[in-house]
């Protein structure tokens, strides 16, 4: 519980904590919204994110490390239920610490919801295309070595790379395209906009997009279960 | 219907033939043994039957469910002992053979849970979490671990590796019991004495292919070198058997035949060489000695 809710939800904090001191006074993204009710919500995405990938991986690498994937392996159960297992787990997690990341951050932000239809989609999707990919990224490494450098070198980028902290009409055209290529800044603006009511671009193009990743790396993910990739040999 | 069916089950690792056409039939109610050296393939065939590894070719069934086409029946009829020591450490005992029958779909499985604890000597142990149990304790959790869905088929593969004289006797004694209540057994193990003692019947393996498969009974049979070991009173032995009497470290004399009427004449011989034997021992062929004549031959 320590380690897997609270430490990321200390984490948040303090990236609230330290940007919305020294930001608040001198930005405003959106008009007639605050610094801090512009970062909320992308703290809460990026936190959802990283523990729903963290979850699936770390569960897989371990079970693999210690040779305990032997009893999930052994029982009668389809690969396809197999996926649904570790990835409601990874879903589960990242809400909970979305949860508790949102909860600590209202002492520091207006608390406003005008769409929340929008916000489940989007805590659903982001949490499942994550929960996926960690069970890829759990599959395909032998070593934590390997799976740290997937989170440090694909996972991470992709989450500060994704208008986090700032929007990304900030940026010089070039980054702005590429942020475009980036799917995890559609599902932090997309979330943004349930929270605050404006976006970089229209939310109904995030979900696609958003829905559209899910799917792919979902079958990916099916794929190698399927033919038990590192798994089954 | 046979409690496991393979034919002609080849399995290739890079370089290594694992298997090379393997058939095997095992009836219900067996107590099987299956022996062979380090890489003979005992463990792939049990990976393979257990669905942790897939085959090349061939085919392999449990209790009459094909591993592959039909693996959810399969694997409801097989317990599997793995040979690696292995814990998931976040759960005390009892939370581990819950978890394990709900993988099993069994959600109401306390009263048999609370069972095989009591047989294996954990229900003292069953709030520990699984790190701080013993060598032995963990042994015992992953043989309750692999009976908790009550399967007709159990697969130990190496079980009595590293574990203590007691803890073996008594996990032998369980697990007999459970062949004797018609629980269908497969075993692999280096000892040999234990598979002599347990198993109806043994195969064994070598590169990948069966090279011996019959009853202990007339595997046995197999050699019929007897060993006599003598202790005389006196240091001279007739000349007519000094070739083939063997002197012992320890003084006495050892002697190898294979029909008892060599024993006899070499005693009558002693007899009127006025030699005494002041003690003998007989030493019956064992699977040891079946299990390296045969390594060796074939």
């Amino acid at each position: 519980m320590v380690q897997t809710v609270v430490a990321p939800v200390v984490t948040a904090l303090l990236y609230l904590l330290i940007f919305s001191h020294v930001l608040e006074a001198h930005v405003e993204v959106y008009p007639g919204v605050s610094y801090s009710s512009f970062l909320v919500p992308g703290l809460v995405m990026m936190s959802m994110l990283q523990n729903a990938f963290s979850n699936s991986s770390s569960s897989l690498i371990q079970s693999k490390m210690t040779g305990n994937i032997v009893f999930v392996l052994l029982p009668p159960l389809s690969y396809l239920e197999f996926f649904l297992a570790y990835l409601g787990a990874a879903v589960v997690r990242g809400l909970v610490v979305g949860l508790g990341v949102w909860g600590v951050t209202l002492w520091f932000a207006p608390w406003q919801l005008p769409h929340p239809g929008w916000l489940l989609a989007y805590a659903l999707l982001s949490c499942s295309i994550m929960g996926a990919l960690g069970i890829v990224a759990g599959i395909w490494a032998e070593k934590y070595d390997q799976l740290a450098a997937f989170q440090n070198f694909l996972i991470l980028p992709l989450t500060f790379l994704s208008g986090v902290f700032y929007s990304i009409h900030s940026l010089p055209v070039f980054w702005q395209t590429i942020s475009h290529a980036n799917p995890v800044f559609y599902l932090i603006d997309g979330f943004r906009y349930a929270f605050v009511g404006q976006s970089d671009t229209d939310p109904r193009l995030g979900l696609l997009v958003a829905s559209a990743c899910f799917v792919a790396i979902s079958g990916l993910t099916l794929m190698l279960l399927r033919s038990g990739y590192k798994l089954r040999h | 219907m046979h409690a496991i069916r393979v034919s002609d089950l080849r399995k290739r690792f890079l370089t290594t033939q694992a298997l090379d056409g393997v058939s095997l039939e095992i009836q219900q109610g067996e107590f099987f043994g299956l022996l062979g050296p380090n890489g003979a393939g005992k463990t792939t065939l049990i990976s393979i039957l257990a669905g942790l590894t897939r085959a090349d070719s061939g085919r392999a069934a449990i209790m009459g469910h094909d591993v592959v086409s039909d693996y959810r029946q399969s694997r409801r009829a097989l317990g599997v002992v793995p040979q690696e020591l292995v814990y998931d450490p976040f759960f005390n005992v009892r939370e581990t053979l819950r978890i394990q029958s709900g993988y099993f779909g069994l959600r109401h499985n306390n009263a048999w849970i609370d069972e095989i604890m009591h047989h294996l000597a954990l229900t003292p142990h069953a709030d520990k979490n699984t790190q701080s149990l013993s060598g032995g304790m963990k042994r015992r959790l992953l043989v309750a671990q692999a009976l908790v869905h009550k399967p007709p088929v159990i697969m130990l593969d190496e079980p009595t590796a590293g574990v203590d004289v007691d803890l073996r006797r008594s996990l032998w004694e369980f697990i007999s019991r459970l062949n004797r209540e018609g629980h269908t057994i497969l075993l692999t193990t280096h000892y040999l004495e234990e598979a002599e003692a347990l198993c109806g019947r043994i195969g064994m393996l070598k590169a990948g292919r069966i090279v011996a498969l019959d009853a202990t009974r007339n595997l046995l049979r197999l050699t019929n070198e007897h060993c006599a070991q003598l202790r005389l009173d006196t240091e001279a032995v007739p000349a007519a058997w000094q070739s083939r009497l063997m002197r012992d470290p320890d003084g006495s004399w050892r002697i190898n035949f294979s029909e008892y009427s060599d024993l006899e004449a070499l005693l009558a011989d002693l007899r009127r060489a006025n030699v005494q034997v002041t003690e003998m021992r007989l030493q019956e062929p064992d699977l040891e000695d079946v299990f390296t004549d045969i390594m060796k031959r074939t």
